[in-house]
C-alpha cells in the first residue's frame, strides 16, 4: 500500500507555507524599518522607484555560514572558447559604497509604495491625514463585482459560462471524455456584473517651489529631491490621484516639470514672491481651494533679495496661500554664501500661525527630522 | 492529486519498462500538482511538512517571482523516501509527463541502491513530520521568536557535519583500562638488546622522543577534543551549555542536515542516471512518432549548458555514456592505457559488452568525487569541451583560464570535495584554559568569506556561550578570528595548525 503524504491536505500546506512568507515579509519590513533611516539620507531608492513597486536593497537576511571568497572560487565550464575569453561578469558588489564590507551580500525586495509609506508612517509616528473633506463632491465608480444571468455578450464570463455547461452536460448525460466539445446554451451563459459605489472625493495638490539662484548647490538639490520624494510618498499614501506641480524661481519664477526641477541649475538673483505670486495663480486657475486639499512646500536656502521684497511674501502668504492651503512648509538648506535670513523672519512673523511649519535642514542627514517635523501634524 | 486514469496508464507502461531494464527503484508514489503548490513544496525542500521557519517563506518568495517571470519551472520533484514520492507538474504537456516519470524511476532506483544513500532514514516524510511537531511545540513553549532565532543559529552551521562519519566510527571507543595499568603505560620502552649494546639500540635521544610521544598522548587525553572533529554540530550538542529543547533542535537540524548530504555527494550521478534512463526509455521504447520533436525540445532543455556553468545532468550523462561505451569496447585497463598508437586507439573495440554491467556498478559504489576521480579521462574532456575559469580581479569578469585535463579535473574535484564547503574542526574546547572554543579552518587555497565568517562565530558563540575562535588563512596569513559576546577581534598568529 502507498500512503498519499498529502492527500487532503492541501490546504494546510498552504496555511504552512503563508505563515513562513508572512514571517518573511515581516523580517524584511522590520530590516526596512531599522534601516530607513539610512535610506531616507542617501537617496538611493529614488532611482529605484518603478510604477507601485519600489525595489530596495537589503543588506544579507540569509543565514551567515562559513563559505568560501567567492571570487577566489573559479570553476569548470562546458562550451566554446579560447584561454582568455570572457564568460561573465563578476556581480557589481557593493555599489558606489567603497569600503563598506566589500561583496556583501545584497538582496533586492520589492516593496509596494504603499507599504514603505506605512513604515515611513509608523516610523516617524506620522499621524494620518485629517482630510478637508468635500463631502459634497461625489465620484461614481463602477467595479465588477459579481456575475448574472443575462449581460451583452462582451461581458460573458468564459470560465463560468464552460463550468455552467460542462455541468448541465454531465447530468443530461450528452458528454462524453473522447469528445469534449462543450456547447452552452443560453441558460449556461454567465455575464460579469459590476455595481456602482459612490465615494466622497478628496483631492489633494503639492505644490512644490524651489529656490535655483546661483547660491543652491548640487547638494543642496540633493536635499530637496530626497526630501520630497519622501513627502510624496506619505502624501500619496493618504489620497488618492494626487496631482504633483513644479515651480523653480530666481528672481523670476516659472512652471516645469518634474526633470527639470531636480535638474536646472539656474544663476541669479532670488526674488521669492515671484514663486508665491506664480503660486497663488496656479490656484486660482487649476485648484479651487475649497475642492481641494493643497500642500506647498517652498526650498531655499533663505537668502531674499530685499526686505522689501520679504514683506511682499509675509502679505502674499498671510491673504492669499496659507488660508487656501492645508499647510505651508517652509525648508530651508544651508547656504554656503547667505545668511538665511528668511527663515529668521518667517518664523517671526508666523510663529503663532498653525499652517506654517519651518524647518532647517542642514545636512542630509536632518532630513529625517525635516520631513517628520513637516508632516508631523497631520493636517 | 494522485493520478489520472490516463496518466496512470502512462505511469504502468513506464514502470515497465524500467523493471525490463533492470531498474531496482522503491515503489514511487506520484501526486499532481499545480505550479503554487510546486513552488511552496520546493521552498520545503521537497517535503509538504517542515518546521516553520522564515527561510522557507524566503525560498518561496523566490520561486513564485521566478516562476512569474518564466525563469524557471519545476516539471518534478521526487523525495529519497521509501515508497518515494514524486510531484508532477500539473500543466506539463503528456510528453513532459512521460519523461519526468521516466526520470523519477531513475532516481528511485539511484536512492535505493547508492551506496551513500544507503544510511538515509527512508521513512523521512514522516519523520519531517515528526520533526515539524516538535518544532512547534517549543515554539509554543518557550515563543516563536526565541526558538526561530536558535534555528537561525543552527543552520547557520548545518553544513558543519561529517557525511563519511555515518559509515564508520570516527572514535575508537575508549579503553577502559584498570588504574593501575595506566601508570605502566608511562614506562619508556626500551627496544630489546643485549646489555652491552644497549646505548647503541636505544640511543638518549631515542628515549627521549618516546618520552615525549607518551607525554604528548597523555595531554591529548586529557584534551577535548581528543581528535579534530569535523561533526562541529555533533560536538555542540553533546558539549554545549544547552537547555534540552535547545539540544533537541540541534539535533533535528542536524538530522536533516545529514539526510541532505548524499543529495548533495552525489548531484551529479543522480541527474545524470535519471537522464541516462529517461532518455533510453523514451528514445527505445515509450516515444510515440508525434512526440518526437517535443521530447526532443524537452531533453534538450534539461542537457542544455550555460557557458561558466556545470550542467550536473549533462555532465552526468555524457559520463555514463562514455563509461558504458569504453566498457563495451574494453577501452580500460593497463594494455590501453599504454598503447601510443592513436589510430590503434581510437578503433579500439574488444567487444566485450560490458558497458550496462559496469554503470549499474558505478551507480552503486560511487560518489560525485570518486565518480569524476576514477572515470574522467583527457578525451572526454575534450570532446565536451570541458574548461576551467577565474575571476580576474583587473577587468571584473570570469575569463576561460585553461584546457588541461589535469587541471580540470583538479578544479572539478575540488569544487565537489565536501559539497565546495570549508572544512572546519573543532580542535579545542577548552582554550587557554578559559572554555573557549577553538575552531580551524583547513586551508586548502581558498580563503574564506570573513564578514560571513565573523557573523557566523557569532551564531557559534550564542550557543557555546563563551568566547569562539577560528583559526583561518586571509590573504596569505594565518589569523585567528574571534568574537567574545561584544566584539570581533582578528589577530595573526604562528600557532601550530592541528588539522593539516
Amino acid at each position: 500500500m502507498i500512503p498519499g503524504p498529502i492527500q487532503g491536505d492541501a490546504v494546510t500546506i498552504m496555511a504552512r507555507i503563508e505563515q513562513d512568507h508572512n514571517r518573511f515579509k515581516q523580517i524584511v519590513r522590520g530590516r526596512i524599518k531599522g534601516n530607513l533611516r539610512k535610506y531616507i539620507t542617501r537617496g538611493e531608492l529614488i532611482g529605484r522607484k518603478g510604477k507601485d513597486l519600489i525595489s530596495i536593497p537589503l543588506p544579507q537576511i540569509d543565514l551567515p555560514r562559513f563559505v568560501f571568497e567567492p571570487r577566489q572560487k573559479g570553476g569548470v565550464g562546458q562550451g566554446e572558447g579560447d584561454i582568455g575569453s570572457v564568460i561573465g561578469v563578476g556581480e557589481n558588489e557593493g555599489t558606489g559604497e567603497a569600503g563598506d564590507a566589500p561583496g556583501q551580500h545584497v538582496m533586492e525586495v520589492d516593496v509596494p509604495l504603499e507599504e514603505l509609506a506605512r513604515i515611513l508612517g509608523e516610523e516617524l509616528q506620522l499621524p494620518s491625514i485629517q482630510n478637508k473633506g468635500r463631502k459634497n463632491i461625489v465620484t461614481e465608480k463602477d467595479r465588477y463585482t459579481g456575475i448574472a444571468m443575462a449581460g451583452p455578450e462582451s461581458l460573458r464570463h468564459f470560465k463560468r459560462t464552460y463550468k455552467e455547461a460542462l455541468k448541465r452536460q454531465i447530468a443530461s448525460g450528452t458528454y462524453s471524455p473522447l469528445n469534449p466539445a462543450i456547447i452552452p446554451i443560453r441558460k449556461d451563459k454567465r455575464y460579469r456584473s459590476w455595481r456602482v459605489s459612490r465615494m466622497p472625493e478628496c483631492n489633494a495638490a503639492i505644490i512644490y517651489m524651489m529656490d535655483v539662484s546661483g547660491s543652491m548647490g548640487e547638494e543642496q538639490k540633493e536635499i530637496v529631491r530626497i526630501e520630497s520624494f519622501w513627502i510624496d510618498t506619505w502624501l500619496r499614501s493618504q489620497y488618492q490621484g494626487i496631482q504633483v506641480r513644479y515651480i523653480v524661481h530666481d528672481a523670476e519664477a516659472r512652471e516645469v516639470d518634474q526633470e527639470t526641477f531636480y535638474h536646472t541649475r539656474e544663476s541669479g538673483g532670488t526674488v521669492i514672491s515671484s514663486a508665491y505670486k506664480l503660486c497663488d495663480r496656479m490656484i486660482a486657475k487649476y485648484f479651487p481651494p475649497d475642492e481641494w486639499n493643497i500642500y506647498l512646500f517652498h526650498f531655499s536656502d533663505g537668502d531674499n533679495w530685499s526686505q522689501g521684497d520679504t514683506e511682499e511674501c509675509f502679505t502674499i502668504l498671510r491673504e492669499l496661500l496659507v488660508p487656501r492651503s492645508n499647510m505651508f512648509c517652509y525648508g530651508q538648506v544651508e547656504s554656503p554664501y547667505g545668511t538665511g535670513q528668511f527663515l529668521a523672519d518667517l518664523k517671526e512673523n508666523f510663529s503663532a500661525v498653525e499652517k506654517v511649519v519651518v524647518s532647517q535642514i542642514e545636512s542630509k542627514e536632518a532630513i529625517y527630522a525635516s520631513i517628520k517635523e513637516f508632516l508631523g501634524k497631520g493636517r | 492529486m494522485p493520478l489520472t486514469p490516463d496518466l496512470e496508464t502512462l505511469r504502468r507502461e513506464i514502470r515497465g519498462y524500467a523493471r525490463e531494464y533492470g531498474l531496482d527503484f522503491f515503489e514511487v508514489y506520484f501526486e499532481v500538482i499545480g505550479h503554487d503548490q510546486m513552488n511552496e513544496i520546493a521552498a520545503y525542500g521537497g517535503f509538504p511538512t517542515r518546521y516553520p521557519h522564515w527561510r522557507f517563506g524566503m525560498e518561496y518568495e523566490h520561486l513564485k517571482k521566478s516562476y512569474t517571470y518564466g525563469l524557471h519551472r519545476i516539471y518534478e520533484m521526487v523525495i529519497n523516501n521509501d515508497p518515494c514520492t514524486a510531484y508532477l507538474l500539473e500543466s506539463n504537456a503528456l510528453v513532459d509527463q512521460k519523461i519526468v516519470m521516466a526520470h523519477v524511476y531513475g532516481h528511485s532506483d539511484f536512492f535505493k541502491n547508492n551506496v551513500w544513500f544507503s544510511r538515509t532514514n527512508r521513512k523521512m516524510l514522516d519523520e519531517m513530520a515528526n520533526h515539524a511537531t516538535r518544532v512547534r511545540r517549543y515554539m509554543e513553549k518557550n515563543g516563536v521568536e526565541v526558538v526561530e532565532d536558535f534555528v537561525d543559529q543552527c543552520l547557520s552551521i548545518e553544513s558543519l557535519i561529517d557525511p563519511h562519519s555515518q559509515f564508520f566510527a570516527r572514535q575508537r571507543p575508549r579503553e577502559d583500562k584498570p588504574e593501575g595499568e595506566e601508570e605502566d603505560k608511562q614506562v619508556v620502552h626500551r627496544l630489546r638488546s643485549k646489555d652491552y649494546m644497549m646505548n647503541f639500540i636505544n640511543p638518549p635521544q631515542f628515549l627521549e622522543a618516546q618520552r615525549q610521544r607518551l607525554e604528548d598522548d597523555r595531554l591529548k587525553a586529557r584534551r577535548i577534543p581528543e581528535e579534530p572533529v569535523r561533526d562541529v554540530m555533533k560536538f555542540l550538542i553533546d558539549h554545549a551549555p544547552i537547555e534540552n529543547w535547545q539540544r533537541e533542535v540541534l539535533a533535528i537540524i542536524r538530522d536533516e542536515a545529514y539526510y541532505f548530504a548524499p543529495q548533495g555527494q552525489t548531484k551529479i550521478m543522480n541527474e545524470g542516471w535519471a537522464s541516462y534512463w529517461h532518455s533510453k526509455i523514451m528514445t527505445e521504447k515509450a516515444l510515440t512518432d508525434a512526440e518526437v520533436i517535443d521530447y526532443a525540445d524537452h531533453h534538450s532543455g534539461t542537457v542544455a549548458s550555460h557557458p561558466g556553468r556545470l550542467n550536473p545532468y549533462k555532465l552526468g550523462l555524457e559520463l555514463y555514456k562514455d563509461i558504458e561505451d569504453r566498457w563495451n569496447r574494453g577501452r580500460f585497463g593497463k594494455e590501453y592505457d599504454e598503447c601510443d598508437d592513436h589510430r590503434e586507439k581510437r578503433d579500439w573495440d574488444l567487444h566485450l559488452g560490458l558497458g550496462r554491467e559496469k554503470i549499474f556498478e558505478v551507480r552503486r559504489i560511487h560518489n560525485d568525487v570518486t565518480f569524476l576521480d576514477a572515470f574522467l579521462t583527457p578525451e572526454f574532456c575534450a570532446d565536451q569541451r570541458l574548461f576551467t575559469f577565474g575571476y580576474n580581479k583587473k577587468t571584473g569578469t570570469y575569463n576561460i583560464t585553461a584546457r588541461e585535463f589535469k587541471k580540470i579535473k583538479d578544479q572539478l574535484l575540488f569544487g565537489l570535495t565536501n559539497h565546495g564547503q570549508p572544512f572546519i574542526f573543532v580542535t579545542d574546547a577548552n582554550h587557554d584554559n578559559r572554555g573557549e572554543l577553538f575552531l580551524e579552518h583547513r586551508h586548502e587555497g581558498l580563503d574564506l568569506k570573513v564578514d560571513w565568517a565573523r557573523e557566523t562565530l557569532r551564531n557559534i558563540h550564542k550557543i557555546w556561550t563563551r568566547p569562539v575562535h577560528l583559526m583561518t588563512v586571509v590573504e596569505e596569513k594565518r589569523k585567528i578570528l574571534s568574537f567574545d559576546g561584544a566584539d570581533y577581534a582578528e589577530r595573526d598568529t604562528t600557532d601550530d595548525v592541528a588539522v593539516a
